[in-house]
């Protein structure tokens, strides 16, 4: 029935936007733009978590054991070794590494100046990370004072890239100890790291004589299979003293995001500014509808004055909303791709399109053409055939 | 004995409110039979207009009583209102064609409104009338690329399409030179005949008044000479 009456229907709102090419034009360029605007905002921001989250993603454990002082893990103080044994006493862990994370100074390979890298001390024994070219290369860092480069770090480090990729040996200084680096993974740099040096547990104690094997930054904990590790957090809160505690590996990037979130404001900077792409959008789009409808008020008047009711009219501005919502949309993610791209190959941010943020995007184009074609309607009202004739 | 279409008794009407309110219409009383031709003449500012937009329910009158093919207007609801405008076919002094519609999807616009004919049946009709205006060639031309002339005849189409028992026109031959309009309202008195409709034309154009069956005067609001016959004028 409905199906029926749209195909006798005059499709009104089309036909007039088809009828104007240039203000067509404008509007699928207007709309894409605020489009555009949404999908870089949300894309950096998320981004961001990501770039700043992705050494805890990879990490190759089902939960944490953390310093209660811990802020980020860029600076996670230490806490006693002991606690990863008594943390095995706790039923369903499978088992608990320690992870030393430290910065240092380090000399560019190439022109020798300084810069503040994170080394991580692994056992090379076991698997501290989710990376093959890491799990790869762990019999390398056996050899003493021997590391794994980060090759997305902050910088221009192509020349030390290069070197490694053909085998050959690239040394540098640390702390007056000539470090050889012999392979090379994929994290990528922060808010707060340039980069990331992967090295072994007995290479990192001897990077840092103040630190104490007793001592550790990061605990990995490894729940038996059936466990749930959930509930092995609580058991492990309950059970630990209180100077650690347990959170599972969804919970540490929360931790993270959470500590960007109180001292860089970014999701409200991104947000706002998402915020303002939506109302430039609801402003352009009003322009162009409202201006239309004044265009054709004569002629809606008329169709008044024949019988058409209002709800015909306003399905017909609703019409034109929800084309321009659809049409401008398109290009709108066109361009966002590959600007977005743009940005992974030049900002090294690991920006890509989810499906979630086209539904949200989309959704938000379309609410933003609907609120444009109820503010535009109430002009309507205007369009009164005794008044105009 | 035979009803009249529109029935006017007493009609009073007025425009504005409280202080600034002023009366437009006093006692107005016309009656109009099925089939005739009545024109409506007089000064600017007369009221002939505002009869014509009462009777096409553009507006809803105040007092006294209008009954336009049986139904009551006057303190009519929005709603009967549009009921009752799609009774009638109306046209305007402009052709008021959507200038995004081609000559074939205006003149569809005037049975969409009805809606009880498929798209095809309605462009079928469409063209079919446009055709009988001699518009055949013009069924896809916007209403830019046609002629004054040609614009007040899709207009006239689309009011006379879906046969409507009441024809209103307000002044169809002001914008046109002598021939167009003689052209015009030729064709509003054939297609009249063929579909017996009753044509209530306002106009101030002495040069088409003999199609008329009778013609009446307005003199500020009030209807000075109702019965005034062609020879007379």
């Amino acid at each position: 029935m409905i199906l029926q009456q749209l195909r006798r229907r005059t499709p009104l709102g089309w036909i007039q936007l088809r009828h104007n090419k240039t203000r067509l034009l404008v509007s699928i360029g207007g709309i894409a733009f605020a489009d555009i605007l949404m999908f870089m905002q949300l894309g950096i921001l998320n981004g961001l978590y990501d770039s700043n989250t992705a050494p805890h993603r990879q990490l190759q454990t089902d939960i944490v054991l953390v310093s209660t002082q811990a802020r980020q893990l860029t600076n996670l103080l230490s806490f006693p070794r002991r606690r990863l044994y008594q943390a095995m006493d706790v039923p369903g862990v499978a088992s608990a590494q320690a992870l030393y994370i430290n910065f240092i100074d380090w000399k560019h390979p190439e022109t020798r100046q300084k810069t503040a890298m994170l080394v991580v001390g692994v056992n090379p024994d076991t698997k501290a990370f989710d990376l093959p070219a890491v799990n790869q290369s762990l019999d390398k860092i056996k050899l003493p004072d021997t590391v794994l480069f980060d090759r997305a770090a902050r910088g221009n480090y192509q020349w030390v890239i290069d070197q490694v990729e053909q085998k050959r040996t690239v040394t540098t200084e640390i702390e007056r100890r000539t470090i050889t680096i012999a392979g090379l993974f994929e994290l990528g740099a922060s808010f707060t790291t340039d980069g990331i040096l992967l090295t072994s547990d007995q290479s990192f104690l001897r990077l840092f004589p103040s630190r104490q094997a007793g001592q550790v930054s990061l605990g990995l904990v490894q729940v038996q299979p059936g466990s749930d590790p959930e509930a092995v957090v609580e058991d492990l809160n309950a059970y630990l003293p209180q100077d650690v505690k347990a959170m599972t590996k969804q919970g540490f990037v929360d931790f993270e995001k959470a500590y960007i979130d109180q001292n860089q404001p970014i999701a409200f900077v991104f947000g706002l500014a998402t915020t303002i792409g939506f109302i430039v959008g609801i402003v352009i789009v009003y322009q162009i509808l409202s201006t239309d409808v004044n265009d054709h008020l004569a002629e809606y008047a008329t169709f008044k004055a024949m019988g058409y009711r209002d709800r015909y009219l306003l399905g017909a501005i609703f019409e034109e909303a929800l084309i321009l919502a659809a049409i401008g949309f398109i290009p709108g993610v066109g361009v966002s791709l590959g600007l977005y791209s743009l940005l992974r190959q030049v900002g090294a941010l690991p920006i890509y399109m989810l499906l979630l943020r086209l539904v949200l995007v989309f959704t938000l184009t379309v609410v933003m053409c609907s609120l444009s074609g109820i503010v535009a309607t109430r002009q309507l009202r205007s369009a009164d055939p005794a008044d105009i004739f | 004995m035979q009803q009249p279409v529109i029935h006017i008794q007493h009609l009073n009407h007025y425009f504005g409110e409280g202080e600034l309110r002023k009366q437009v219409l006093f006692d107005i009383n016309l009656e109009i039979f099925a089939g005739e031709i009545v024109i409506m003449t007089g000064s600017s500012g007369s009221g002939k207009t505002t009869i014509l937009t009462l009777v096409g329910g553009l507006r809803s009158a105040h007092s006294g009583s209008l009954k336009v093919l049986g139904q009551e207007l006057c303190q009519a609801t929005s709603q009967q209102l549009v009921q009752a405008r799609r009774r009638n076919g109306y046209i305007f002094q402009a052709h008021n064609l959507h200038c995004s519609l081609t000559a074939l999807q205006n003149v569809c616009m005037g049975l969409e409104v009805h809606g009880n004919l498929s798209r095809t049946k309605m462009q079928h009709r469409a063209a079919q009338i446009l055709a009988e205006v001699g518009l055949g060639d013009c069924l896809h031309y916007y209403p830019d690329n046609l002629s004054g002339g040609q614009k007040q005849r899709v207009a006239i189409t689309r009011a006379l399409v879906s046969y409507p028992q009441i024809v209103l026109a307000d002044e169809p031959t002001a914008a046109l030179d002598s021939k167009s309009g003689r052209n015009v309202v030729n064709l509003m008195q054939q297609i009249a005949q063929e579909q017996s409709c009753t044509i209530l034309m306002v106009t101030h154009d002495n040069r088409i008044l003999d199609i008329a069956d009778r013609i009446v005067h307005m003199e500020d609001g009030t209807l000075s000479s109702n019965t005034l016959s062609l020879d007379a004028a």
